[in-house]
């Protein structure tokens, strides 16, 4: 099991089915609102910093890609952040 | 050894490389910009209409969408897998794991496919309302994605039984990946936004 979850690949995969699985129990405990929000923003973040580093394999990559494909996911998690709280006003 | 030798710096240089071609990446990138504009106008367009997308949101299916997660990210996985395979020329491992990676987007394609049946056999189409005209065209936009992405991975599969890639060249399997890979974490982004965050 450990020598397995040496592979980055793993690893990522496990932690991924994981997030996944929260993101689905917040929905069903039917969790919304300022926290809740904030919650699944951050395990989307998570989950797609991970597919970035350790699935596209940009961990590696020159800064610039690294930089252009975490910002997207930067830029998008603040952009839904915003709307969400202007609509929580 | 204050002083790197030229050949440390190279070995340096060489290991920050980016995968497959430079051409897929910007591709990537500005298909991740149209997905970024349309979240954005998702979340906004919500803004001022909250109680109409909280109450349609309720009608989507979202132990769907999370086993649709749950395949994309096997999928991607599996694509990992084959790169990892390519570079230590594992020839049988790779073809598998592109195949099985090839199933899993076919398995999001059923699963949805069976979501959107269900939601058009309730008579709600584009025109329903704004909500629906988002997850629609949202959902259905990504639909898109994933088949690209299949034809890709039928692409590298047909490749790798004529045994075209191998630690010698792995950069047309590492292109295709890096475009299954957005795909997923489209998704990832796209899942909660649309199905759970309320």
């Amino acid at each position: 099991m450990i020598n397995i979850l040496k592979n980055p690949a793993h690893r990522a995969w496990l932690v991924l089915m994981i997030a996944t699985g929260m993101t689905w129990y917040l929905g069903e405990v039917g969790a919304a609102g300022t926290w809740a929000i904030v919650a699944m923003l951050a395990i989307a973040f998570v989950k797609g910093r991970l597919v970035i580093l350790d699935f596209m394999e940009l961990r590696e990559a020159p800064m610039m890609w690294r930089v252009l494909l975490e910002g997207w996911l930067i830029l998008v998690s603040s952009l839904i952040l915003l709307a969400y709280w202007i609509s929580l006003k | 050894m204050s002083e790197s030798s030229p050949i440390t710096n190279q070995a340096a240089a060489s290991t920050k490389r980016l995968p497959g071609d430079l051409a897929i990446w910007f591709f990537i990138m500005a298909e991740m910009v149209a997905f970024a504009v349309f979240f954005s106008a998702y979340a906004f367009t919500r803004a001022g209409h909250v109680e109409m997308f909280n109450l349609y949101q309720q009608t989507l299916d979202r132990n769907l969408g999370a086993l649709n997660t749950v395949l994309l990210i096997t999928g991607s996985w599996f694509i990992v897998l084959a790169v990892q395979a390519a570079h230590r020329d594992d020839q049988k491992a790779i073809s598998r794991n592109i195949l099985l990676g090839f199933l899993c987007g076919g398995g999001f394609l059923a699963v949805k496919i069976i979501e959107y049946s269900a939601k058009f056999g309730a008579g709600i189409s584009m025109s329903t309302n704004t909500f629906y005209m988002f997850y629609i065209s949202l959902t259905f936009f990504h639909f898109m994605h994933v088949i690209l992405g299949m034809v890709i991975l039928a692409v590298l599969w047909f490749q790798s039984r004529k045994g075209v890639y191998g630690s010698h060249d792995a950069n047309g399997l590492e292109s295709g990946a890096a475009y299954w890979h957005m795909v997923d974490l489209l998704w990832i982004v796209l899942f909660p936004l649309v199905y759970v965050m309320r």
